[in-house]
């Protein structure tokens, strides 16, 4: 049932733009009823997994596509996906809500959308690495239309800059993919039987970097992170909370997915350096997220801080710090959402600057109480306050890497007292600066929250709360997928 | 019920905090009344639990599984011993006396409702700290002890001292709580559980499980209590945390929040006490022990804060760094190896402080929010309640029998004494510092004649403020009867008469007990010849140069934010830069400049002319057949 998550996404996308409703109602609602329908498809996964503990693989679709080649159409499900699905779902409902306002082409623009989703759910769900790869390119084309149509701040730049990045990860995965696919002699894409027929050491020692740089590029490993920033000011509030809550998660699943899994003694000789990458992506991002004056800015920085936690827990190479890897994914993925929903729906339609020093003098706090309730929520789950998801992650990966790697664990723990001044300090200047300039009776006229920006803030917060009070939700369906045979290789090395 | 009752106590105030946050916010006195019955309850159900048969002798827990990932398993459970028993009871009676003089307190607040939400947040937050059966649950509700502390220190957010003061508290809070983090991350890395129970019991079967990092480890938990119990050298926030509400200031930053830490060390006091062991590159500090720089950290904390005390003209800082001082010597008190007395002081310290900052408040509403001291004066015919609870918490603070906090501070003495006779001489001119700056206040608060305009005319709270602060001067008068120290270590209660335990001090150390109320006389006496009838300070004009150094408290606040607030900002300001114009501007505008260039000279050939192309094709041919003829 899981594989229909992309289905209808796709469905949706082709009847908006074949229909074209001209009534504005039946454009969202439609866009919201196909996001909907995934989030329940997932959620019902997420739901039942694992029936078997010793089945960690629910096959969705098998098929031969290009028997030639050995491609096949290959879709399943383990935790790690269902993981990723379920976040899928709750950003992407969570994005049509907060897109609701959007008037100007906005049947062109929900299909984008919904296209865009109907990619990713399909990367998380292909075992296949060709197919993978498909879905991959299939899940650019529209971010690259939909920043480049419906962004706002240097919007040619940043789409281009998005997708040259994204096409040069593409290029470095697609070298991998054919080499692999030819050294393993040249039967199958399979993930799971390349995984098991193994690579031998001095192939996985170059093989590892070249794919993991690959897809590590769109999860923003410092120092390719740059398209990030810019990507992120320059989307729709929509787009940008997908960019960062489930594209960046792309590039990290496949960096685990592929990466680690085909090459597992690759990533043995290189993740000190991946890791200091990581941990370098926490420390820098915090750093330049602190002197921003771009509210979206501090955010695009803050997204490649915590994206740095989830290089790190994936190079400690076992199983704590993998699987608060995965967490911090979903984590971010809910967080990021909803600060790029606050500052981009809730604040720049309405006060039509990002500036900080201007929104100082605007008492946001009392013209929008619900959205300064929603950022106040969102900057304790991004800073790792106990009861949200973002503190366990953190904590998982940091345990992970003291396992791994002690001086990094360190500085990731600093890199956590960073992100607390910089997520503090623009708390305090975005909405708590109370220096009105004007009469706040006079600002916050007309100027109330719409019932979609509430209930999709509503849903965002209580995903991050309910992980966060319960994390074994989540880590009951992450931990079992760990002990499959196939990841077992990868986690082997992590344990010294 | 006795695993029924500890999970009410901690969840009602979480319950309460939900509500009003949720539903009630509109409904001021029902907010108020749900957040103050929350506490209440807690603090019969604690009593309940101690009057239960067997409930106290013996530990035990309740937990039900939370987080499994890899080789970390870990429970959500409650502990219930002597010590959390102890520690909720504090916490609940103070607190609730404090819940409930907020009600007057903070009357006319605009957020009336979101208030009590907070203070409800907070007191479920430390009721998860006492009765957390393992580190990492300890570690949860540290931090959220530290955002409800920040949400109630910056409560007035308008005023950018009282944003800044959260800030500056939690940051430094984090800091500490990184080496706590790293000392819980180093103690299951080397021990494989987080659990106490299950630590004590490993560390017991082999006392150098620990190895080489014995003493590193306790020294990063130790951190934990250096941020939260404001010890040298994260001691700044605490005074800034004054731009709170007054009764935050009691409950969190005098009365339990601060506590936690000193809680903590008692808590885990057998990891401290593990055998000293330094790793090999710090094999020059062999000889010392966690224990030894705890005591000395204490120590200087008490001493320095008593100084700073001496100089502070605003009635919060005096107190506050009061607490700083006392604080200390509940730290120096661990660090002589005596949890006991360091709960003891710790109980004590929590009802006459908390009764203290309740005076400072009911002054402050009185005076229409002034509190320069030396604009206040006279108070004592105005106001006579708070002038004799004022007093009798000053007397218990100054240790004078037969008050609790003579018991428990002639305790500490007492140990510093048998084992180090040199800090004993240090703690002891503390005591002098402590006499010295709150008889200073008492003189020029309540004595003399008023200072202030004249239209002011000062009054007692209503009765809703005065209870508490009534409950609170008796709880201090009667603590010197319990046995606490006896309590925590076990014995049955009541095997020792109640006077013969009223008599102990003299009877087992007549000596520090003599030296303890010299100490306390002789700081009276240096008050009572500067400060009576005083109208402004004298020591700036005797020792202008001491006396403005503790003014400007020593210098410490400044040398922070210069050294490392400018470090920090110069050091984001670099990585910014970098970004803009080296990795985003030079890299990537490198790469993309270099294939426009190569497109640029490429085009230069495109000139559409027919000579030009045959040009080239000539040189071509030409440059072709050279190379085949050679």
């Amino acid at each position: 049932m899981a594989s229909w998550t992309i289905y209808l996404s796709f469905i949706g996308a082709a009847l908006l733009l074949a229909v074209r409703p001209r009534d504005m109602r039946w454009v969202r609602g439609l866009a919201l009823g196909t996001a909907l329908a995934g989030l329940v498809l997932g959620l019902a996964a997420a739901a039942r997994y694992p029936a078997d503990p010793a089945a960690p693989l629910i096959v969705l679709a098998r098929a031969r596509w290009i028997p030639s080649l050995g491609i096949e159409y290959y879709l399943a499900a383990d935790g790690i996906s269902l993981t990723l699905v379920v976040l899928t779902g709750i950003a992407s409902v969570a994005g049509v809500l907060f897109s609701w306002n959007v008037e100007r082409r906005a049947a062109e623009y929900f299909a984008l959308y919904l296209a865009l989703i109907g990619g990713v759910y399909g990367v998380f769900l292909s075992f296949d690495w060709f197919l993978l790869f498909v879905f991959y390119e299939v899940a650019i084309v529209p971010k690259y239309f939909l920043i480049a149509i419906w962004g706002s701040t240097r919007r040619e730049y940043g789409a281009m800059k998005l997708a040259l990045y994204s096409l040069v990860g593409s290029a470095l995965v697609l070298v991998g993919m054919l080499a692999a696919y030819g050294v393993s002699g040249g039967q199958t894409f399979n993930l799971i039987e390349l995984a098991r027929g193994g690579f031998s050491s001095g192939f996985q020692t170059w093989a590892f970097p070249v794919v993991f740089v690959g897809f590590a590029v769109l999860a923003g490993i410092w120092p390719l992170h740059t398209w990030a920033p810019t990507g992120h000011v320059a989307a729709p509030t929509a787009a940008s909370m997908l960019l960062a809550g489930v594209v960046m998660k792309l590039g990290a699943y496949g960096a685990l997915r592929v990466g680690m899994m085909l090459f597992p003694q690759g990533a043995m000789v290189w993740r000190p350096l991946f890791a200091g990458l990581g941990v370098i992506g926490i420390l820098y991002g915090a750093c330049v997220a602190l002197v921003q004056r771009d509210f979206k800015f501090v955010i695009g920085y803050s997204s490649v801080s915590h994206m740095g936690f989830v290089l790190l827990g994936l190079m400690t190479l076992n199983a704590t710090g993998v699987g608060g890897a995965v967490m911090q994914m979903f984590s971010h993925g809910i967080i990021a959402g909803l600060l790029f929903a606050v500052v981009g729906r809730m604040v720049y339609d309405r006060m039509h600057t990002r500036d900080l020093a201007d929104l100082e003098g605007m008492a946001l706090n009392r013209v929008l109480p619900f959205a300064g309730l929603t950022f106040a929520v969102a900057c304790a789950a991004s800073m790792g306050v106990p009861g949200f998801s973002g503190f366990i992650s953190e904590l998982l990966v940091v345990i992970g890497a003291w396992k791994a790697f002690p001086p990094l664990a360190v500085l990731a723990g600093v890199g956590i007292v960073a992100g607390a001044a910089y997520t503090l300090r623009v708390l305090q200047k975005s909405f708590f600066g109370d220096h009105p300039r004007a009469p706040v009776e006079e600002m916050g006229r007309g100027q109330g929250l719409t019932w979609p920006e509430r209930a999709g803030a509503v849903l965002l917060m209580a995903a991050t709360v309910v992980v966060g009070l319960y994390p074994s939700l989540l880590l009951d369906i992450i931990m079992p997928s760990l002990q499959a045979s196939w990841m077992q290789a990868m986690l082997k090395g992590g344990q010294g | 019920m006795q695993t029924l009752f500890p999970w009410l106590i901690l969840l009602l105030p979480l319950a309460a905090a939900a509500l009003i946050s949720l539903f009630t916010r509109p409904h001021r006195d029902l907010s108020a009344r749900l957040s103050i019955g929350a506490i209440v309850a807690g603090f019969w159900l604690t009593l309940l639990l101690f009057a239960l048969p067997g409930a106290a002798a013996q530990a035990y827990e309740t937990r039900i599984p939370w987080l499994a990932a890899g080789g970390l398993q870990i429970d959500f459970g409650l502990r219930i011993d002597r010590l959390s028993l102890l520690m909720a009871l504090v916490v609940t009676a103070v607190g609730g006396a404090i819940h409930i003089y907020s009600y007057e307190y903070m009357r006319g607040e605009r957020r009336f409702s979101t208030y009590f939400a907070c203070l409800s947040l907070f007191t479920f937050a430390m009721l998860g700290v006492v009765f957390a059966p393992n580190f990492v649950q300890m570690f949860f509700f540290w931090e959220l002890v530290g955002v409800s502390s920040y949400l109630l220190i910056g409560f007035w957010f308008e005023r950018p001292a009282a944003a800044d003061a959260g800030l500056k508290a939690f940051l430094v809070n984090r800091v500490g709580d990184l080496g706590f983090l790293l000392g819980i991350l180093l103690v299951w890395s080397r021990l494989g559980s987080v659990h106490f129970g299950e630590l004590e019991r490993r560390l017991a079967e082999n006392p150098a499980a620990l190895g080489a990092m014995a003493t590193v480890a306790g020294l990063l938990i130790f951190c934990g209590a250096l941020g939260k119990s404001a010890q040298f050298p994260l001691h700044i926030w605490l005074p800034d945390a004054m731009e709170g509400p007054t009764p935050v200031s009691a409950l969190i930053h005098a009365a339990t929040m601060v506590a936690a830490g000193v809680y903590m060390l008692a808590r885990v006091f057998f990891l401290l006490a593990a055998t000293p062991h330094w790793p090999a590159a710090l094999h020059f500090l062999e000889g010392l022990d966690a224990l030894e720089i705890i005591r000395i950290i204490g120590l200087f904390t008490a001493l320095m804060a008593g100084l700073i005390a001496l100089q502070q003209d605003d009635i919060k800082r005096v107190l506050a760094y009061s607490t700083l001082s006392q604080l200390g010597y509940m730290v120096m008190a661990i660090g002589l190896g005596q949890p006991g007395p360091a709960m003891f002081h710790l109980a004590t310290h929590a009802g006459f402080k908390a009764l203290l900052f309740l005076g400072a408040g009911a002054i402050i509403l009185a005076l229409h929010h002034e509190q320069d001291i030396w604009r206040m004066g006279g108070l004592r015919r105005a106001m006579p309640l708070t002038f004799w609870t004022f007093l009798i918490a000053t007397l218990a603070l100054c240790a004078v029998p037969p008050l609790g906090g003579f018991y428990s501070k002639e305790s500490i003495l007492a140990h510093a004494w048998h084992q180090d006779k040199l800090v004993f001489a240090l703690a002891w001119c503390g005591s002098v510092l402590t006499a010295l700056y709150m008889f200073r206040l008492v003189l020029v608060v309540f004595g003399g004649s008023p200072r202030r305009p004249r239209d002011a005319q000062p009054h007692e709270p209503s009765h809703i403020a005065t209870w508490p602060m009534l409950f609170l001067a008796g709880l201090t008068v009667l603590a010197g009867g319990a046995d606490v120290e006896g309590f925590l270590a076990g014995g049955a209660q009541g095997t020792a008469s109640l006077a013969s335990r009223l008599a102990g001090p003299l009877a087992h150390a007549p000596f520090v007990m003599l030296a303890g109320l010299a100490a306390t006389g002789l700081g009276f006496a240096m008050a009572w010849g500067l400060y009576r009838g005083a109208y402004r300070d004298p020591l700036p004009a005797r020792w202008s140069t001491l006396a403005s150094a503790l003014r400007q408290r020593l210098l410490l606040d400044a040398w922070y934010a210069r050294w490392i607030g400018g470090s920090f900002e110069a050091l984001a300001c670099l990585a910014s830069g970098v970004d803009r114009w080296i990795i985003a501007g030079a890299a990537v505008r490198g790469v993309h400049g270099s294939v426009e260039l190569t497109g640029r000279l490429l085009r230069l050939a495109q000139t559409g002319k027919v000579s030009t192309y045959a040009f080239a094709l000539g040189c071509g041919v030409a440059a072709l057949l050279y190379w085949l003829i050679r």
